[in-house]
């Protein structure tokens, strides 16, 4: 199985909190992560190799020191890595990310199996996995928790898919593109062998000129449909806590249940 | 090279800009801002500068307005599930009359599925004045490509201005996909839509890093002007059965034989309410001590007619599935009263839930950060007190 596996570099959120005073973000300086649902793919595509061989490779299109998280990825057993930066990419929203991811997938040849995290934890978009399936016209499963089963001979995969009124169990024909959630593994921890290895390994930086086929009018900024015009804080909510002190917790409780149903909201 | 631009003549060095940065690709050398190649271009910097001195080029090219006036109309995407419409539509469709009203369109809503004829007329009820209704045994059960097919096919033929979809798992799933094949603008989780006066576009307002801020975003030049909405943003309009409609039958763009991914099962779990959907959540954290704990926060979901989250904290200890998870890496919820049990209120937890109207905040710790943004709290034992709370309830409102 040639598995390929999205991922993206995103600001580490653990760093971030909220100076009370000032409301803030305040940060110890900035430390880039792996998108976490990001993780969740790097592992299964992993799994999948282990089970049934072949080739794990991550692409990332990002800035220059998107580098470092392909490295990761590699220090965890990922085979190969790709980065796609380029001054060209700046920019560019999730049509033009999936566009340009979907270039450069084409580019690399055969594969089996596309993995990406269910969304970045910085946009939040969730787009750009089932824009790369679109642009390669292949069968998208979404919000995978877990691949029930996986036959390289006939071909086909078997997944469960996480909705909002439970699970679902879909059955499709490979290639397919997979975006995962959190549930579906527990990613493992790089090993020395392999951070040794994806600290000599020779990381291919693939621009705009490394991808023939681009239409250099939908790339970056310019390629993008979607433009940003306005950046405002979010609005506060209103009211101080009401914090309740009664004498027993019975009291306390029957004050908060009138005050909950006095709010009309039940 | 990064794309933003510093205009150092107008540049005070405040540091404004720094702190305002999620990335980090800012920082001040010698009292003026300096952008490094961290920058992504997302503009939250922009708003932080007092003196403009930050801007992002637009060196877009402009599609001529001709072809974009060829797009008119207001669509929604009717979702459902086992025949059952879902929420987010019939908001949309509450909120797409506005848009369609203020655009002096048409409302249109779109109808996929099996046996779903009932849904048209609902359609009708809550708004709409057209209704594609696309009735095959291949969209019985959502599928990407089936749907997705018919609905660009359709696009193409009738060229809306403004398509509109609910931010679940379906919507995301449909809308990614119909924008990719599209060419067009695809917003995220919207929580605001309206029509800019001026040239009548559509304004899309969104949450973006973890909600530290809001996010303005147009299409100007791609069509249709696509967005996916978030749950119980908006109102739910009210039905009147006696508003007349257009029904128009479509045929599936998709042969079952060329479908290649295929439903073959559902697993729904009993005594769940959808978090998305619902109006009460009774949510557990690390307080609540272990899957036993669990039981007092149902007993009082189940007595307020409400679902159950949790924290992080407590599905990582394998208490509860990570199908409850609210925040960051879970889900985005939006009820009318969220009662926070033993949760602590981690940013990441806060990113998921801070919109509720109501919140209610329970904690033996007076220090934990839920309380901030809690309308209600009570310190204390929640062990104790959501038994008690539960017993108010069951008197209170089910006398």
């Amino acid at each position: 199985m040639n598995i390929i596996v999205c991922i993206k570099q995103v600001p580490g959120v653990s760093d971030v909190n909220i100076n009370p005073e000032t409301n803030t973000l305040i940060r110890e300086g900035i430390s880039s992560i792996i998108n976490p649902f990001d993780m969740y793919a790097i592992e299964e595509g992993l799994r999948i190799k282990e089970k049934f061989g072949g080739k794990v490779i991550v692409i990332s299109l990002g800035p220059p020191q998107s580098i470092n998280a392909l490295r990761e990825a590699v220090g965890m057993g990922a085979d190969e890595a790709i980065q796609l930066s380029d001054r060209a990419f700046a920019g560019s929203d999730s049509w033009a990310t999936a566009y340009t991811l979907a270039l450069a997938i084409k580019k690399m040849g055969d594969f089996d199996i596309i993995l990406c995290g269910k969304q970045a934890i910085d946009g939040d978009t969730g787009q750009v996995g089932p824009g790369i399936a679109s642009q390669l016209s292949i069968t998208q499963l979404t919000y995978v928790f877990k691949i029930v089963k996986l036959e390289s001979e006939s071909g086909t995969i078997t997944v469960e898919r996480l909705l909002e009124e439970g699970r679902e169990i879909v059955e499709a024909k490979l290639p397919v593109l997979l975006t995962v959630v959190k549930d579906i593994n527990q990613p493992r921890a790089a090993t020395l062998y392999h951070l040794r290895r994806a600290a000599k390994l020779r990381i291919p930086v693939w621009t705009a000129g490394d991808l023939p086929e681009a239409d250099l009018s939908k790339l970056g900024l310019k390629g993008s449909p979607t433009q940003v015009i306005k950046i405002s804080s979010p609005p506060k909510r209103k009211g101080a806590l009401d914090l309740i002190k009664a004498d027993s917790i019975e009291q306390s409780a029957a004050i908060l249940a009138d005050k909950i149903i006095a709010e009309k909201i039940l | 090279m990064p794309l933003l631009e510093v205009d150092k003549d107008k540049c005070i060095g405040c540091g404004g800009c720094v702190d305002a940065c999620p990335l980090g690709a800012l920082s001040l050398v010698d009292d003026l801002a300096v952008v490094n190649d961290k920058c992504t271009a997302c503009g939250a910097c922009l708003l932080a500068c007092p003196v403009h001195a930050l801007n992002l080029p637009d060196s877009r090219p402009r599609k001529s307005s001709e072809d974009l006036a060829a797009y008119k109309g207001v669509w929604i995407w009717m979702e459902q599930f086992h025949g059952r419409t879902g929420s987010i539509s019939i908001e949309m469709l509450g909120q797409g009359r506005k848009l369609a009203d203020t655009r002096k369109v048409a409302l249109t809503a779109c109808v996929l599925g099996h046996n779903v004829e009932h849904i048209t007329k609902e359609a009708i009820s809550f708004g709409a004045d057209r209704v594609f209704w696309v009735d095959d045994p291949s969209l019985a059960n959502y599928t990407t490509a089936p749907y997705a097919s018919t609905l660009i096919s359709l696009i193409r033929e009738y060229k809306p201005e403004i398509f509109l979809l609910g931010a679940s798992a379906r919507g995301r799933d449909l809308a990614g996909s119909v924008a990719s094949v599209l060419y067009t603008g695809l917003t995220a989780d919207c929580t605001g839509l309206e029509i800019d006066p001026e040239n009548g576009l559509l304004l899309q307002t969104r949450p973006a890093f973890g909600g530290n801020i809001m996010a303005t975003i147009i299409c100007p030049d791609h069509r249709p002007q696509m967005a996916t909405v978030r749950y119980r943003v908006f109102e739910m309009p009210v039905a009147d059965d006696k508003r007349q409609g257009q029904v128009i039958s479509i045929k599936a763009a998709m042969r079952p034989e060329q479908i290649t991914a295929r439903v073959i099962d559902s697993i729904l779990e009993k005594d769940e309410v959808n978090l998305a959907e619902a109006r009460v959540i009774v949510a557990g954290g690390r307080g609540v001590g272990g899957p036993a704990g669990f039981e007092t926060i149902r007993k009082l979901a189940e007595i307020l007619g409400g679902a159950v989250g949790s924290s992080r904290g407590a599905v990582d200890a394998g208490w509860i599935s990570y199908a409850h998870q609210v925040g960051q890496t879970g889900r985005t919820v939006r009820p009318d009263l969220y009662i926070a049990c033993g949760i602590s209120g981690q940013i990441q937890h806060l990113a998921g839930m801070k919109t509720s109207k109501v919140i209610v905040a329970i904690n033996k710790n007076p220090d934990a950060p839920i309380f901030n943004i809690a309308n209600y709290g009570i310190v204390g034992d929640l062990f104790q007190i959501i038994p008690a709370l539960t017993e108010q309830f069951k008197k209170k409102l089910h006398h």
